[in-house]
């Protein structure tokens, strides 16, 4: 019979469709659920299998994957326990809208909800956590459910989708065809911006007087960048980011004015207060952004563009909305931009806050300071490294003083502010980008949550640096307790329980040093960026009692900003 | 005030488990649900009241549509609409007060689908206040059992022009 379709088992059509989407790696676990699965693994050559040490590992690792390159991350893990440990990450993904996809797999159809062993319902579990989700019922659904995934997870706002595939189905067999086309008729995402909108927004710019562009992720996701950059150069824009647009504009350039919001740097947050106009591209309005919404950019006219429009008017009213690809809009609205706003009165502002307030920090006093290594690291690495954080006091002294110089370089958990995030995340980079370090950097707490994966790294060599900035604090929790419960640092010193992070790194096979000596830095950060054979780990033990400044407190104003510490004496 | 919104979802699995996870999870508040086939099988229509000021119904609008299974979303609360909703009252009786019963159940023109010798079982259909005008009603008698469907609604074929508040034809 001519233009007859081969009859696959549901394992095959698996990897068939992996290899339509052209997915080179894939980060896992093997069970009970997907033994088919790995039984065809097993003979497949095109594929890169990571064998994770614990699924969360595996989707931190996709989402590594995913933000360094934009591509799609992928997880396969096994029914129940297999499936449960991958909802912080899928949640993370959701959060900070990054395209993974992970297949769990599933008790047989007919023990669906038998309380089987290994069973969960996954699908309903991550249901609020996924930008979609399926359960594949008939085999004859897998391939065109696969290619749906892929379409929802990649484009629109992109997100996580989690495809459960019963036992069963991929024991079973039909005829497989990989469909050419998707059509998902209830999803239909807008990337032309409104015509008449982007022209109102071009003349907003011309005739502003104080101007600033608030850029977030969605820059970098849309690959918006270089527009960006046209828009901010050509018409001298100051452009300040959020933690997750660090990265869209070259922070060493004069416009950029570094991060804003509650560790944000003091002019960039004056300006947010005192701008006419404020462009938001691809930034979603966040708590640790505004602050207090009511008291946000009061006096400015808001222009908001973004693909979600969920996101627009959510926290804080805008005056003119744009829903649509962030770079396709951006590029629309420079070509209507007739003159260029004059903004000298306003740079001179600006500049006369950033005099006024510098970033600084102590670093007379021959201790060793996170700030020190990250100014370092920034210089060394010229801002070309990819840096992944973890949460907490790191990432933001990260956000503050590594000046990133290309998109698609800064991978961090802003929204669910995951600790164990960067570990994983590095990894799953490290399988992506070849030609720039990467860089792993943790707080001592966060760095034991996903330690694990360690072993990982080994096992295919890659050459991810590891920091550790060890305070023996959950640092940033104690900072808050000293500000605002009553100094009672309750559960956050881990000094006389923390590990020996060398001998653990040596235990896992990575070479490993520490160090407590500010001119012993420049060494280890060299010894690391040079090693290309493995991974590596240095440990930093940092002054145990410093503060991230400046700081807006939790739902204050920017009139409550504290740029150091109250009590001099405190300061350590 | 009370919106009411119309939804047109694909008839897959977990979509309704999807638009009530979402109103839970965002913290929306939902006074009605009900949902059924259409005259195209694979789509369900939804029909949810709800409550908030603009900005949170705009909110509910944009994040139904934005989920995956939403054909489509319509806040019918701003146009020519028609409200039904069905009620199933069991109402106690004694001798005296059967007559009484039966007069109020035929100014509400319902039916009486149900009858033993202490109770009888009512049926009444219309707009929700019009439901909420019968229970008030009855409760006097004695109410002792009762469901009510959720609102439906379909808005009417023909627009005038947009009435400035609710206004529900009956």
């Amino acid at each position: 019979m001519e233009n007859s379709k081969p009859v696959l088992s549901g394992a095959d059509i698996f990897f068939e469709c992996l290899k339509e989407e052209k997915v080179d790696v894939i980060f896992g676990y093997p069970g009970g659920a997907t033994l088919k699965i790995y039984e065809k693994l097993y003979d497949i050559d095109w594929l890169e299998h990571v064998l994770v040490r614990h699924e969360q590992g595996a989707t931190h690792m996709a989402e590594g994957y995913a933000k360094a390159t934009g591509k799609v991350g992928c997880v396969l893990v096994t029914s129940g326990p297999g499936a449960t440990n991958t909802v912080t990450g899928i949640a993370d993904a959701y959060m900070d809208s990054v395209p993974i996809i992970v297949f769990t797999g599933q008790v047989p159809s007919h023990l669906i909800g038998n309380d089987a062993f290994q069973e969960a319902d996954i699908v309903g579990i991550t249901r609020p956590i996924t930008k979609h989700n399926f359960l594949v019922r008939d085999i004859k659904e897998l391939a065109s459910t696969i290619k749906k995934a892929f379409f929802i997870a990649s484009t629109g706002r992109p997100g996580p989708v989690v495809v459960d595939l019963p036992k069963d189905v991929i024991m079973a067999e039909t005829e497989y065809e990989y469909p050419k086309e998707v059509n998902v008729r209830g999803y239909k995402p807008t990337y032309q911006g409104h015509v008449n909108q982007i022209k109102k927004a071009a003349d907003m710019i011309s005739a502003a007087k104080r101007p600033l562009l608030y850029v977030g992720g969605g820059v970098i996701m849309s690959g918006g960048s270089e527009e960006l950059a046209l828009l901010a150069r050509e018409n001298n824009l100051p452009v300040t980011m959020t933690l997750q647009g660090l990265g869209a504009y070259p922070g060493t350039d004069k416009l950029s004015m570094g991060m804003l919001g509650m560790h944000g740097t003091y002019w960039a947050n004056q300006a947010i207060n005192n701008c006419d106009l404020l462009v938001s591209l691809g930034a979603r309005f966040d708590d640790r952004v505004t602050g207090k919404t009511d008291t946000f950019a009061t006096g400015a006219y808001k222009i908001h563009v973004d693909i979600d429009p969920t996101c627009i008017d959510k926290n804080v009213q805008v005056d003119l909305p744009i829903v649509g690809d962030v770079k396709h809009v951006i590029a629309k609205i420079l070509a209507e931009i007739k003159t260029k706003p004059q903004i000298d009165e306003w740079w001179a502002q600006i500049n006369a806050w950033r005099e006024e307030c510098p970033m600084t920090y102590e670093n007379n006093d021959g201790k060793l300071r996170t700030e020190y290594v990250l100014e370092r690291l920034s210089d060394k690495t010229n801002g070309n490294a990819v840096i992944v954080t973890d949460v907490g006091q790191h990432q933001m002294w990260t956000a503050q003083y590594y000046k990133y110089n290309h998109p698609r370089s800064n991978l961090t958990s802003g929204g669910l502010g995951t600790m164990g995030f960067s570990v994983p995340a590095a990894i799953g980079a490290a399988f992506a980008v070849k030609d720039r370090p990467i860089i792993s950097i943790n707080g001592d707490g966060g760095f034991q949550m996903n330690m694990q994966e360690l072993i990982t790294a080994k096992a295919y060599n890659l050459p991810v640096k590891f920091i550790i900035m060890n305070n023996s604090f959950l640092g940033m929790v104690r900072q808050w307790q000293e500000l605002f419960h009553s100094e009672k640092y309750s559960f956050t010193d881990l000094g006389a329980t923390n590990p020996n992070f060398v001998k653990v790194a040596e235990a896992f096979g990575v070479e490993a040093w520490t160090t407590n000596d500010p001119t012993e830095v420049d060494d280890f950060l060299d010894k690391a960026l040079a090693k290309n054979d493995g991974p590596c780990l240095i440990e930093f033990k940092v002054v145990k009692e410093d503060m991230v400044f400046p700081m807006v407190p939790s739902g204050g104003s920017i009139a409550d900003m504290m740029v150091k510490r109250l009590n001099p004496n405190r300061m350590m | 005030m009370k919106r009411t919104i119309s939804v047109l979802v694909e008839n897959n699995f977990g979509a309704f488990d999807r638009v009530a996870t979402m109103f839970s999870g965002k913290g929306f508040n939902i006074h009605s649900i009900s949902i059924g086939e259409t005259d195209i099988s694979e789509v369900s229509r939804m029909t949810i009241v709800t409550q908030g000021d603009d900005q949170i119904i705009d909110q509910v609008v944009k994040q139904l549509n934005r989920l995956v299974d939403t054909i489509k979303v319509v806040d019918l609360t701003n146009q020519y609409h028609i409200k039904r909703e069905l009620a199933l009252i069991t109402v106690s009786f004694q001798k005296g007060t059967m007559e009484e019963i039966k007069n109020i159940c035929d100014i509400f023109r319902g039916k009486i689908v149900d009858i033993n010798n202490r109770s009888m079982m009512i049926e009444v259909t219309g707009p929700p206040d019009k439901i909420d005008a019968a229970v008030n009603v009855l409760t006097p008698f004695g109410i002792k059992e009762m469901a009510r469907s959720g609102t439906v609604a379909l808005r009417r074929g023909e627009q005038i022009k947009a009435p400035k508040k609710e206004t529900v034809l009956t």
